[in-house]
């Protein structure tokens, strides 16, 4: 082996130059939310927050894409304490590798709960967290925000509408609404800018 | 072959570093058994007191709050099997020089660590970070190292040739004779070892027996110094009294944190790691609290074991305070000896980092509650996924048309008007897919499944059954 190609290889790190960073942002697969956020995506280190109160009209389809994408690389998908079971025939079909997926199942301690998302962010080992808390306050959203920013992790928190009149340090928060067979996704707070009107995008599983 | 050398590693503190006390801001001193007890030795708060070995118990108690132990045997025989067990991984051979003291012979192990004094520098680091004040004395034969030890000298002596000089200059005291020939010894206005050494040796063995002479010879290499290697046990088994009851787990944090160093240093021994902690917590009145700590994969990294622990810990109701804590590891895993550093970014550090953090959780949150899904290859929708460990890998395919949300069971669902319910009434909005199969394993059924709608927009996958009663039933949220 050649010298250089030694020094080609990404596993060395070489003093002085910065280390390869992962792209700031993930692509969402939605066109028109990307249109929409800093950067072109999903933010990587930060929480993004998903409110609605309806299930069944694509809170989790929304996310879908950038998570088959994260699940490309060798971190862990992290659900904490989902409220259903996430099906794995149907993410298969939708490209996310299940041999990533890590399942936080079977405790209902919001205490555990908590724990378990805030170590899940900070690990540095997870590429992105899901988790449905309630009961969540501002000292709480501000530890997971620091928390997914140290672990460079991806925190999508599905909330209830009624989140939406408090403060929130997340980085991005939307509005999930059933508009029709369509969803309306407003944009509540990004980083750098003010909400944005709504997009209407087909959350629809799609069909055979 | 090269020439043996040993190092003796004295632990004049044993007795209270055995308890746990050293550091204590309790003043504490341990005396010796009998009517009129006396003080053998005494912790820092105690020294600062005004308080002496020699002393009488009663005095020493005069001086101010002190508590009195009566001498610790066992704790200091387990606290120093233990050292000697940890000290197996600088050495094969490794022997009890008791009441206080080790002798590792180095010769051999000089090449392994890159000399004398980076060895000698990782005993000592090693042992004071399991709590431990040393005395370390090097030479070529077992006895002159003890001999440097005795008399607080820390030498470093690897040429045999210089050994006869700076033996001469030690007390006679460090020879440890009894009392009767030191008496005698210092009768003749002898003071130094050298001073012993210019007698002739016949009139010397007349006047004092032949074992001063064989203890000068055997200090001296003239004769062979057998020792009895120690034997360290199978398995890691380590009772630790604490100094004081624990109320929280936080206090108990320390005291494992010297079991975990032990255990490593054991394992290190062996080129082994370790797959099961088994802890159990001492109470005084109570049953043992007992929990164990699986590993995806064997460790000895008291960093990383003692995270897992803190996790667990942090996690637990005390049902009393703890006043020991044992450790026992039954399972050795054979573990690679040289761990290298990773590299930042590197896939090897990133696996250790998700493995790590993986340990984490289960040994908070339980084994069971941390898991990952795997396809299986049947057409029924409840038996097409199971659990499994994360990481996993599926061989069977997915399916684009199934909901990502699955209701485990299915829930039967009201029927009004000839259409089924969910919030509303629910419209149909696909052509029906019908599954059947089951038939195989005694679980049959025959269904028609769609994805209907709710007034309210949600969208579900709900189904009949084709036989029997056609019930309605939802199986998923295609959310």
């Amino acid at each position: 082996m050649s010298l250089e190609a030694v020094l080609r290889d990404p596993r060395l790190w070489r003093c002085g130059r910065a280390l390869p960073i992962e792209a700031e942002t993930i692509p969402s697969g939605f066109a028109e939310i990307d249109a929409l956020l800093p950067g072109g995506g999903w933010p990587r280190g930060a929480l993004v927050e998903i409110l609605t109160d309806m299930e069944g009209i694509g809170a989790l389809r929304l996310v879908i894409p950038a998570l088959a994408h994260l699940s490309q690389s060798e971190k862990w998908l992290t659900w904490i304490a989902p409220p259903h079971l996430p099906y794995g025939p149907a993410l298969a079909a939708h490209g996310l590798a299940l041999a990533r997926l890590l399942l936080v199942w079977g405790i209902e301690s919001p205490r555990e709960r908590f724990w378990a998302l805030e170590e899940s962010l900070r690990a540095g080992a997870c590429s992105a967290v899901l988790a449905w808390p309630r009961g969540l306050d501002g000292r709480g959203l501000r530890r997971l925000q620091l928390a997914a920013e140290a672990g460079r992790s991806l925190g999508l928190l599905f909330r209830s509408l009624a989140a939406r009149r408090e403060a929130s340090s997340a980085a991005l928060r939307l509005m999930l609404e059933p508009h029709g067979p369509l969803a309306a996704v407003s944009i509540l707070k990004r980083r750098g800018g003010a909400g944005a009107r709504p997009v209407y995008l087909d959350l629809r599983v799609p069909s055979r | 072959m090269r020439a043996s050398l040993w190092l003796c590693l004295g632990l004049p503190a044993l007795p209270i570093e055995a308890l746990g006390l050293r550091d204590s801001p309790q003043a504490c001193v341990l005396t010796t058994a009998g009517r009129e007890p006396r003080v053998r030795i005494g912790n820092r708060t105690a020294y600062a007191l005004g308080i002496a070995p020699g002393m009488r118990a009663g005095a020493a108690q005069a001086l101010g709050d002190v508590e009195v132990y009566t001498r610790g045997g066992s704790a200091e025989q387990a606290a120093l099997e233990a050292l000697a067990a940890w000290c197996g991984q600088f050495t094969s051979v490794v022997s009890l020089a008791p009441p206080d003291g080790l002798l590792l012979e180095i010769g051999q192990s000089l090449t392994l660590f890159g000399g004398v004094a980076t060895l000698v520098e990782r005993v000592q680091a090693g042992v004071v970070d399991l709590g431990y004040q040393p005395l370390l004395a090097i030479a070529p034969t077992p006895l002159a190292a003890i001999f440097f030890v005795r008399a607080q000298q820390e030498v470093c002596i690897t040429d045999p040739r210089q050994l006869h000089a700076l033996l001469s200059r030690l007390p006679l005291a460090v020879l440890g004779v009894d009392v009767r020939i030191a008496e005698a010894l210092a009768g003749l206005g002898l003071r130094e070892v050298g001073e012993c050494l210019h007698l002739p040796r016949d009139g010397l063995a007349r006047r004092f027996g032949p074992a001063l002479v064989r203890l000068l010879d055997r200090a001296l290499g003239r004769q062979p110094d057998p020792r009895l290697p120690f034997e360290p046990p199978a398995r890691f088994g380590r009772l630790l009294d604490l100094p004081h009851e624990a109320e929280d787990t936080q206090a108990l944090q320390f005291a494992a944190r010297r079991l975990l160093l032990e255990l490593t240093g054991f394992l290190r021994a062996r080129g082994a790691g370790a797959r099961q902690l088994d802890w159990r917590l001492v109470h005084r009145h109570r049953r043992e609290t007992q929990f164990k700590l699986t590993l995806l994969t064997p460790s000895r990294d008291p960093e990383h074991l003692g995270q897992l622990l803190r996790s667990r810990l942090e996690r637990l109701v005390l049902p009393e305070p703890v006043r020991a804590l044992r450790l026992i590891v039954d399972d050795l895993c054979p573990l690679a000896g040289v761990t290298l550093a990773l590299l930042p970014g590197s896939k090897e550090q990133s696996q250790a980092q998700s493995l790590a953090f993986l340990e984490r959780l289960r040994a908070r949150l339980g084994e069971d509650a941390v898991r990952g899904l795997r396809l299986l290859p049947d057409h029924r929708p409840e038996a097409a996924w199971c659990f499994c460990s994360p990481g996993e890998a599926s061989s069977s395919p997915g399916m684009r048309s199934r909901p990502l949300w699955l209701l485990d069971p299915p829930q039967a669902l009201v029927v009004a008007e000839g259409r089924p319910r969910l919030r509303g009434s629910l419209e149909l909005m696909e052509r029906g897919e019908r599954i059947e199969g089951g038939w195989w394993d005694g679980q049959p059924m025959r269904r028609d499944y769609f994805v209907a709608r709710n007034p309210l927009g949600g969208r579900y996958w709900v189904f009949r059954e084709v036989e029997g009663k056609r019930r309605w039933f939802v199986h998923g949220i295609c959310d």
